[in-house]
């Protein structure tokens, strides 16, 4: 009696928010098809497109030519290779230079945490093209750096600028703070009477960290590391500004393609393809490490 | 007569203050605003035929106007950044002149601007400065306005060379800004240590191993391409598949061995500066404001000469101003100043004239008034049709890494 009361009190309660969650996502659906799964069939179509005339200014015509990819791909694939290896590199570095900091102000920064917090974003303030050019000035040949460096006779071809070096290092400087911070949270988040239970277990401090910050750690090194990987992929202001000719990555063409050549089928075509290949990538390397708690 | 010498004549409250990062961020910011619109165009074909959309003018309630020039391509006083004939001008005629350095390439301008123009949307710009050959297809597509000759009575003062060109008979819906050279620009001191010599005369010299990984090229396809073209003994005025193919194999041979370290805009500037490079092919207005320690000279065997010129797109909301502003820099007294100041050579005729009363020392420097055997060997690369174009600027695009 008391059962059947109880339910249908509940009954018409339930039934009043099951739509709720539905609304109340609705606008961020919205949101994303405007912008995002709209302009991607647009340029989805416009990959296929084929040239009405000889020249870009007779515009293209909707057609269905899978040969765009082809094309683009024979032609551009070291463009897309250097992508990946310059910002799979810059990603490693990052996260080597990131650790330590993360960990330092996660654990021992104490007073000057924040502090540092601070500095990792303030680069911020200024624009990313501005920073990447003050690099052109930090690298150059009569700059601290090279000489420097020359004078041991460090460098083989007696420059930075415009080397591959230039690149990956302005990669790592542009991506570092997206590395810092998600690692700086999941370490933030681990008990430090942990590791002094470990210790009090007679686990040595390399065991310590390996057994257990390294583990607890994890979900900020994956969402570090996609944070700075996908981005840096795809840029091409590192490579325009401080890289050579032989330093070209997959941004560089798309953006040629769109602005100087106006080839937009190709442009589309190799966008697109981009966009397909870091997806199977991530979907690999998060089934690899796992996304159970990626915060 | 060592001409680079007298580019240290010119007053030091003229010298460039050049920003070039603020050229480069608002070329970015520009390019992604194309990447934006290629993609919303991308799915349309154009009707090149399309006659221009006359915008309404609203010169006479708006007073303003909108000049999308070239980075250091007008005189502006180091003491308080500001653009003294710009400033005049405003005070004589209550126009106000909102001046910005964003045309930064003609290709990337025109990609930017084309969707807006085949819609015949108004682009917010009331005069932009393309190159000839740019120009020509603006013309040719009904993207520029004819000019009411009316408001410029100065066009009577330009140089009889200039007036007739193939793509705009009469001078109706172009006029010439400045022209220039492309050739090599140097560091002295550099070069000197390399090769033992502070003068670059020859392709041979340029291509010297010694000079290997310390050159960079002007990403520009007509205005590298004449060198390379006149040096293999064709006619850069009139060249075949072919010859185009050897240039270009050249200079692939050349990418390939690492003796050209990259193909830049004017941020050779700043690599020349830096020490970075040793030598150039650049243009010469760029070289000849960076004074007496750097040089700049054509190939013996040819450089290239480029002209740009002042339009009105399609859609512009104050012709009438934009015509004001450009028949007060036709005026020769102005043409003098400004020529004197961004060292390219002025198409208005007495600008010399008024440019020696003021300052006798400049009539020696052949950047501002280039002597007949200069001229001689300064090619303009022919028109290119409609293909030549697409499969030129493509083979180039990928010489150039992209």
């Amino acid at each position: 009696m008391s059962i059947a009361q109880e339910s249908i009190i509940k009954k018409p309660i339930k039934k009043r928010f099951k739509r709720t969650p539905y609304l109340l996502v609705l606008p961020g659906i919205g949101w994303l098809f405007l912008f995002f799964l709209f302009p991607l069939s647009t340029l989805l179509a416009t990959s296929l497109q084929k040239p009405a005339g000889l020249s870009p200014d007779d515009g293209y015509l909707p057609a269905f030519k899978v040969s765009n990819y082809t094309d683009a791909l024979a032609e551009y694939y070291p463009q897309f290779f250097r992508a990946f290896l310059y910002s799979g590199i810059a990603s490693v570095v990052c996260l080597l230079l990131a650790y330590p900091i993360a960990y330092y102000m996660a654990f021992r920064a104490r007073k000057y945490r924040n502090l540092m917090l601070v500095l990792i974003v303030a680069p911020f303030f200024a624009s990313f093209l501005l920073r990447t050019n003050a690099w052109k000035t930090i690298l150059s040949g009569d700059g601290l750096v090279v000489s420097v460096l020359n004078s041991f006779n460090l460098l083989p071809q007696e420059r930075i600028l415009n080397t591959s070096l230039a690149v990956i290092a302005g990669l790592v400087y542009n991506f570092l703070p997206f590395m810092i911070l998600p690692l700086y949270t999941s370490l933030e988040k681990i008990d430090p009477r942990l590791i002094e239970a470990a210790g009090d277990l007679y686990s040595p401090p390399s065991q310590r960290f390996w057994k257990v910050v390294w583990p607890l750690s994890l979900p900020g090194v994956i969402s570090g590391t996609l944070l700075t990987f996908i981005p840096a992929s795809g840029d091409y202001i590192n490579a325009e500004l401080l890289g050579s000719i032989k330093d070209k990555m997959i941004g560089n063409v798309i953006q040629s393609q769109f602005i100087d050549l106006r080839d937009y089928p190709t442009a589309s075509a190799l966008s697109f393809t981009f966009m397909a290949v870091i997806l199977v990538m991530i979907y690999l390397y998060i089934r690899k490490a796992g996304t159970d708690d990626l915060v | 007569m060592n001409k680079e010498e007298k580019l240290q004549d010119i007053p030091a409250e003229i010298r460039p203050f050049l920003t070039r990062r603020r050229v480069l961020q608002a070329g970015a910011i520009g390019g992604a605003a194309a990447v934006a619109a290629a993609c919303g165009a991308g799915g349309s074909t154009t009707d090149s035929s399309a006659p221009a959309a006359e915008g309404v003018d609203i010169s006479e309630t708006d007073k303003k106007v909108v000049w999308s020039n070239w980075q250091a391509y007008m005189p502006l006083s180091e003491t308080d950044q500001t653009y003294p004939d710009l400033v005049a001008f405003t005070a004589e005629t209550g126009i106000e002149v909102n001046y910005t350095e964003d045309y930064n390439d003609n290709n990337e301008a025109y990609a930017k601007y084309k969707p807006l123009l085949d819609k015949g949307q108004s682009l917010g710009v009331d005069i932009v400065t393309p190159t000839d050959w740019m120009a020509a297809l603006w013309i040719q597509n009904g993207y520029a306005m004819k000019f009411d000759d009316a408001n410029i009575p100065n066009k009577a003062n330009l140089n009889e060379a200039y007036r007739n060109v193939s793509w705009d008979p009469g001078r109706s819906f172009s006029l010439p800004w400045q022209s220039g050279f492309a050739g090599f620009g140097w560091n002295k001191a550099k070069l000197k240590e390399t090769l033992g010599t502070d003068k670059l005369t020859s392709m041979e010299q340029f291509f010297d191993p010694k000079l290997k990984g310390k050159v960079v090229v002007l990403s520009e396809l007509r205005d590298t391409i004449p060198l390379v073209l006149s040096w293999q003994g064709n006619d850069p005025t009139n060249f075949t598949d072919d010859q185009f193919q050897k240039a270009i194999d050249f200079l692939q041979s050349k990418v390939d061995d690492g003796h050209i370290q990259a193909f830049t805009g004017n941020e050779y500037i700043q690599a020349l500066e830096g020490g970075d490079v040793t030598a150039v092919i650049a243009w010469s207005g760029d070289i000849g404001q960076m004074g007496a320690d750097y040089g700049f000279d054509l190939p013996e065997t040819g450089g290239s000469i480029f002209v740009d010129n002042v339009l009105i797109p399609a859609g512009a909301e104050h012709k009438a101003n934009a015509e004001k502003i450009i028949n007060y820099f036709y005026d020769p007294v102005v043409a003098a100043r400004v020529a004197a100041y961004v060292q390219y050579i002025s198409p208005i005729n007495g600008a010399a004239e008024e440019l020696l009363k003021t300052d006798p020392a400049l009539a020696e420097n052949p950047l501002i008034f280039p002597p007949d055997e200069l001229l001689k060997r300064a090619y303009s690369a022919m028109t290119f049709t409609p293909e030549q174009a697409a499969k030129y600027s493509d083979a180039w695009a990928k010489l150039i890494g992209n």
